[in-house]
């Protein structure tokens, strides 16, 4: 009963920020069927933008909660100015190019910022110092953390203000218009150009907001972190229903449970030969169900759709 | 008021429109009639930049048109009815409404134009928070002509508006089509239903193999023993 309580716990944690990151990956697809494979890549460098951050401002006397919220910041608008290039340099151009040229190109420029971060912050693991004092409370013999609580709360906020966004405002208007119909929305007066633009902006805020919470969960940090990180949030968003921002929650949510669900239970299922390390195969698990069994994935876009 | 000269267009080395001129005057409707790929759609689709089209030049109230990126069209003042409607399917009946009215800021009237739509449309009203894709192909055309209104245009350009629509929702649109030419509007109508598109119009071009082959006020063209043959099925 501990382990099921606390590595539900531990999967709504995981699943938050699963869920922003899967945002990302969906909130593009939604609106330019681009899978933007270096959406991971993203959110590693908006770890590490943090992490330079908090670093340097660590011994400067500045309340921990201050130097947190900067390295937040910061981050957040490197990641938006980054999201916002690799449309502009890499995708733009290719806008009306095969579908699996831009592909590709994610891919390379997946590639590209990997090695740049290597440049930047070296091939070794990064510790993140750690800025909130840890608090740790019991609930029925398992235990979460004011840390977890946090990533938990921030999420929660950053999607309903993406929900509020997107069914609410003008530009959320313009989105999804331009989603369901590219064509008629600039016949409407939308300009094409600047609503993919936004869903770049906003997913790579979302995905630097989720690199950050990653950061200060695991207090680690690694050039290649955002590879795996993002490979299972696109998991995420394919079970939700890949174009689909409900889906791309639930999906990431559901992933963090079954993840940490099967990491806690996966060495008394094989009588220990295969330990919790064994965690990261779960996700690729579901992938492969969810494409054998319903592809478009729990909330998959609805048929139908007269032209 | 909107004036096109030597318009070409092409599909990857296919010309689907080769140099057609014509003109709409302010308060007219004109239609442009002609057979399956004679290039009719092709030419409306330039017009609202949806193609590019590869020669000619499209004055529009003293503008030229071609220079013009698409979504700045409808603040110019032009709306277009696509063909199959393109309503935005997974959006309410109303929020379709309201898309029309993007570039508006004005609030106040856009509520009021809502209203008129709904006036016209009493269909649409009673659908207003339905969403848009489960609606009728007669009431998505409704939806789709509803809300081109709402952008306030000073010209329309109605593609097919009658396309794969039953005779009485025919009936019903092509009424609200005069309802709003009579109010003032100026209407480029282009229709494979000849018939219908002559008795509503003013005048009419009838276009063949991407050229106009024909120009002549509306009732002439239906009296045409040419045009009855061709196009009318007589």
């Amino acid at each position: 009963m501990d382990t099921l309580i606390q590595q539900l716990i531990n999967g709504v944690t995981l699943g938050a920020v699963y869920a922003l990151v899967a945002l990302g990956y969906t909130m593009v697809y939604g609106i330019i069927g681009l899978i933007n494979f270096a959406h991971g890549e993203v959110v590693m460098i908006g770890t590490m933008v943090a992490f330079t951050v908090i670093v340097s401002l660590a011994g400067s006397g500045m309340p921990p909660l201050l130097v947190l919220a900067l390295g937040l910041a910061v981050s957040t608008l490197v990641c938006m100015v980054l999201g916002w290039a690799l449309e502009r340099v890499a995708y733009r151009p290719l806008r009306h190019a095969p579908r699996l040229t831009p592909l590709i190109t994610a891919i390379g420029m997946s590639i590209v910022l990997q090695n740049v971060a290597m440049i930047i912050w070296g091939r070794n693991y990064i510790t993140f110092p750690p800025m909130i004092n840890k608090q740790i409370y019991d609930l029925g013999g398992a235990s979460f953390t004011n840390v977890q609580v946090s990533i938990v709360f921030l999420a929660a906020l950053m999607m309903i203000g993406l929900i509020y966004l997107v069914h609410r405002t003008r530009i959320g208007m313009a989105m999804r218009a331009t989603a369901q119909n590219p064509q008629v929305a600039s016949l409407m007066g939308v300009d094409i150009n600047r609503v993919i633009a936004m869903a770049f902006v906003i997913g790579s805020a979302l995905g630097a907001i989720a690199g950050c919470m990653v950061g200060s969960y695991y207090e680690i940090a690694h050039y290649q972190m955002g590879f795996m990180l993002g490979l299972k949030a696109f998991t995420a968003a394919v079970l939700g229903g890949i174009g689909n921002l409900a889906g791309a929650m639930a999906g990431g949510l559901l992933l963090g449970i079954i993840e940490a669900l099967g990491a806690g239970y996966i060495g008394d299922l094989t009588g220990d030969f295969l330990g919790s390390h064994y965690q990261d195969i779960f996700a690729f698990i579901v992938l492969i169900i969810v494409l054998m069994f319903r592809p478009s994935g729990l909330f998959g876009e609805r048929t139908g759709d007269r032209a | 008021m909107l004036e096109v000269n030597g318009l070409r267009v092409s599909y990857g080395g296919i010309q689907a429109v080769r140099g057609i001129s014509f003109h709409v005057d302010e308060g007219e409707m004109v239609a442009l009639i002609g057979a399956n790929g004679a290039g009719k759609s092709s030419t409306l689709r330039a017009l609202a930049r949806l193609v590019n089209p590869v020669g000619g030049n499209v004055r529009y109230r003293g503008k030229e048109l071609l220079s013009l990126p698409a979504h700045q069209l409808v603040a110019e003042g032009i709306a277009l009815v696509p063909e199959g409607r393109g309503i935005f399917p997974r959006m309410t009946t109303s929020e379709n409404l309201r898309m029309g009215a993007f570039s508006r800021n004005d609030k106040q009237a856009v509520e009021r134009d809502l209203e008129h739509v709904f006036s016209l449309f009493p269909r649409l009203a009673e659908r207003a928070q339905q969403v848009a894709g489960t609606l009728s192909g007669g009431e998505q055309q409704m939806l789709a002509i509803g809300r081109a209104l709402m952008s306030q245009p000073k010209l329309m350009l109605l593609d097919e508006p009658s396309m794969g629509l039953a005779p009485i929702m025919v009936q019903k649109i092509f009424e609200v089509i005069r309802t709003v030419a009579s109010q003032g509007m100026t209407i480029l109508l282009i229709e494979q239903n000849a018939k219908l598109a002559l008795e509503v119009s003013q005048r009419g071009y009838v276009m063949e193999s991407g050229t106009i082959s024909l120009t002549e006020e509306s009732a002439k063209l239906l009296a045409d023993p040419k045009v009855r043959a061709a196009y009318l099925g007589e």
